[in-house]
């Protein structure tokens, strides 16, 4: 495949399935409080272009912290629990008991503890819907490290350090990214949540709330495509970062 | 090959060894001895399970013995020494890393004071031993299994050690890849000095490679036969087709069997005949 198919593919996609949206909502004579069809799009994002912009701002960087904190979270924890078996066997239930509470009860929890702190309690928000895959990515690829590459160091006299560094480090990172993916839109759903469910009046959620509320249809589907675009962006940001770090971990199109 | 104690460059001595399990310990080497001459070549074999990966962490100072010694050089090995170089079934070759790399790989661990250009021209000089010049640059996953093999060779090499300790390196291999690196195994051995020590459970590979062949008894292990091997260094594979080779084979055969608890089913061939016929070393 050539590099300008691989860039079509998508976009022709995408071309056909707003196409089939405007057809099925002209076909069905749906008017747009049921369903608003791409057309009604343009207006809508035209109309609020700078709240647009300044609201998905807001979602973008607490989204982003979020996910920087999840990182910085998940592998620290994930490096504990992939090397002892202790720390792993006290911590997965732990993990699994809370990332099984739905987040939307969460919300007002984390409102009430950090009344007033917006940004903060959003940020809170996406770390914790989105740290679990990490954590759980490099603690299993830590643990799963054959031993024949720890005894090849280890035989030499390495230390500990040398072989995370040079060994555990980047043979988990394809993991890592795998996890990473996942977890790009998984953060932007916490941030939303807290944006829609306490709105603190900034953020797409809050804009998508405020089209709830004054019937403002289109409005609101904008903001889901914006949100949409935006998770197709940080996610390919994350593709670029994967291919610079672990491109060795891809294999060959033959 | 005789050897008096103070000339073998690996003494393991009346080696014990259990491994602590939750039905109590698992005793895996139980007066397990064997001597390396300098620059000797000894492969180890025995059924399966009798503690062969053992007695190699044990050689690399990666696990100690409850009793008995491991002595290298005439010290006791009290924790890794960088002058050992290991191979395994698993080549483990660090996908992300070019193969010229993977190669380096100890001298970026060992301390040397080579310079980057002097730990890469190591890394070509060993890879063109083994027949992979042109292949410095590529990933691990661009080379067939046998290709793989030899880059942990190399990398097992570079270093320089004086002790090879070989782990069924060619244990995976296809039958005719493996004689391939037998005979690059006997290359390395006429560039490179080193002592080394196979583990293998491939008879033909013993008597091919090996000065000395040791039995290991089954489970707990202890040493049950020990065959000299009477050929000299330059060897083809033809040699083993003789009929010195094949006595020697049989002899080993035998007491494989004896080591897993069988029943010898040909008591004509006088089981347990303890020299292999004195003829000259095969040419």
């Amino acid at each position: 495949m050539s590099s300008k198919q691989r860039f079509a593919t998508p976009i022709i996609a995408l071309v056909i399935f707003a196409l089939l949206w405007e057809f099925l909502v002209w076909i069905n004579d749906w008017p747009n409080y049921v369903m608003a069809s791409p057309s009604d799009l343009g207006p809508a994002f035209y109309k609020f272009r700078w709240l647009f912009l300044e609201f998905g701002w807001d979602t973008l960087w607490r989204t982003v912290a979020g996910l920087m904190l999840a990182i910085a979270f998940g592998v620290v924890v994930g490096m504990i629990m992939g090397f002892s078996r202790t720390m792993r066997e006290a911590l997965y239930p732990l993990l699994v008991g809370f990332n099984a509470i739905p987040k939307a009860t969460v919300v007002p929890v984390v409102a009430l503890l950090l009344v007033g702190q917006h940004n903060l309690n959003t940020v809170l928000l996406a770390f914790m819907i989105s740290f679990f895959p990490i954590t759980v990515s490099i603690s299993i690829g830590l643990s799963t490290l054959e031993p024949e590459y720890r005894d090849i160091l280890l035989s030499l006299g390495a230390s500990r350090l040398t072989i995370f560094r040079k060994i555990a480090l980047p043979k988990t990172l394809p993991e890592f990214f795998g996890a990473l993916k996942v977890a790009v839109t998984l953060a932007f759903i916490g941030t939303n949540l807290m944006e829609i469910v306490e709105p603190h009046g900034r953020g797409l959620g809050h804009l998508f709330d405020s089209g709830k509320i004054s019937a403002d249809y289109p409005l609101m589907f904008a903001v889901l495509i914006a949100l949409a675009v935006m998770g197709i962006g940080l996610y390919y940001v994350v593709v670029i970062l994967e291919k610079i770090f672990a491109g060795w971990a891809e294999r060959q199109e033959s | 090959m005789s050897s008096t104690p103070s000339d073998a460059l690996i003494r393991i001595s009346d080696v014990k060894h259990a491994y602590r399990t939750d039905a109590g310990p698992l005793p895996v080497l139980d007066g397990f001895s064997v001597e390396v001459p300098e620059g000797a070549f000894t492969a180890v074999v025995g059924p399966s399970g009798c503690g062969k990966s053992t007695l190699t962490r044990l050689i690399a100072g990666l696990l100690f013995p409850d009793e008995g010694d491991v002595i290298l050089h005439g010290e006791k090995v009290t924790s890794p020494r960088n002058t050992v170089g290991m191979a395994f079934q698993n080549p483990v070759l660090l996908e992300w890393r070019t193969i010229l790399d993977n190669v380096c790989l100890p001298l970026e661990i060992v301390p040397n004071d080579l310079s980057r250009k002097q730990r890469n021209d190591r890394g070509y000089e060993l890879l063109a031993m083994v027949g992979l010049q042109g292949f410095e640059d590529k990933k691990p996953s661009e080379l067939s299994g046998g290709m793989r093999q030899r880059a942990s060779l190399c990398r097992a090499l570079a270093h320089r050690p004086d002790v090879l300790i070989l782990d069924e390196p060619f244990g995976a291999l296809d039958a005719f890849t493996r004689e391939d690196l037998w005979q690059i195994m006997h290359e390395l051995r006429h560039n490179e000095a080193f002592t080394c020590l196979l583990i293998t459970h491939d008879l033909r590979e013993s008597v091919f490679l090996a000065d000395q062949v040791v039995v290991m008894s089954g489970r707990p292990a202890k040493t049950q036969y020990v065959l000299d091997v009477p050929f000299g260094r330059e060897r083809v594979l033809d040699d083993l087709y003789t009929p010195e080779a094949t006595q020697m084979l049989l002899d080993l055969r035998h007491q494989i069997q004896v080591a897993q608890g069988r029943p010898l089913e040909e008591l004509e061939h006088e089981p347990g005949d303890p020299e292999p016929g004195a003829g000259e070393p095969g040419s």
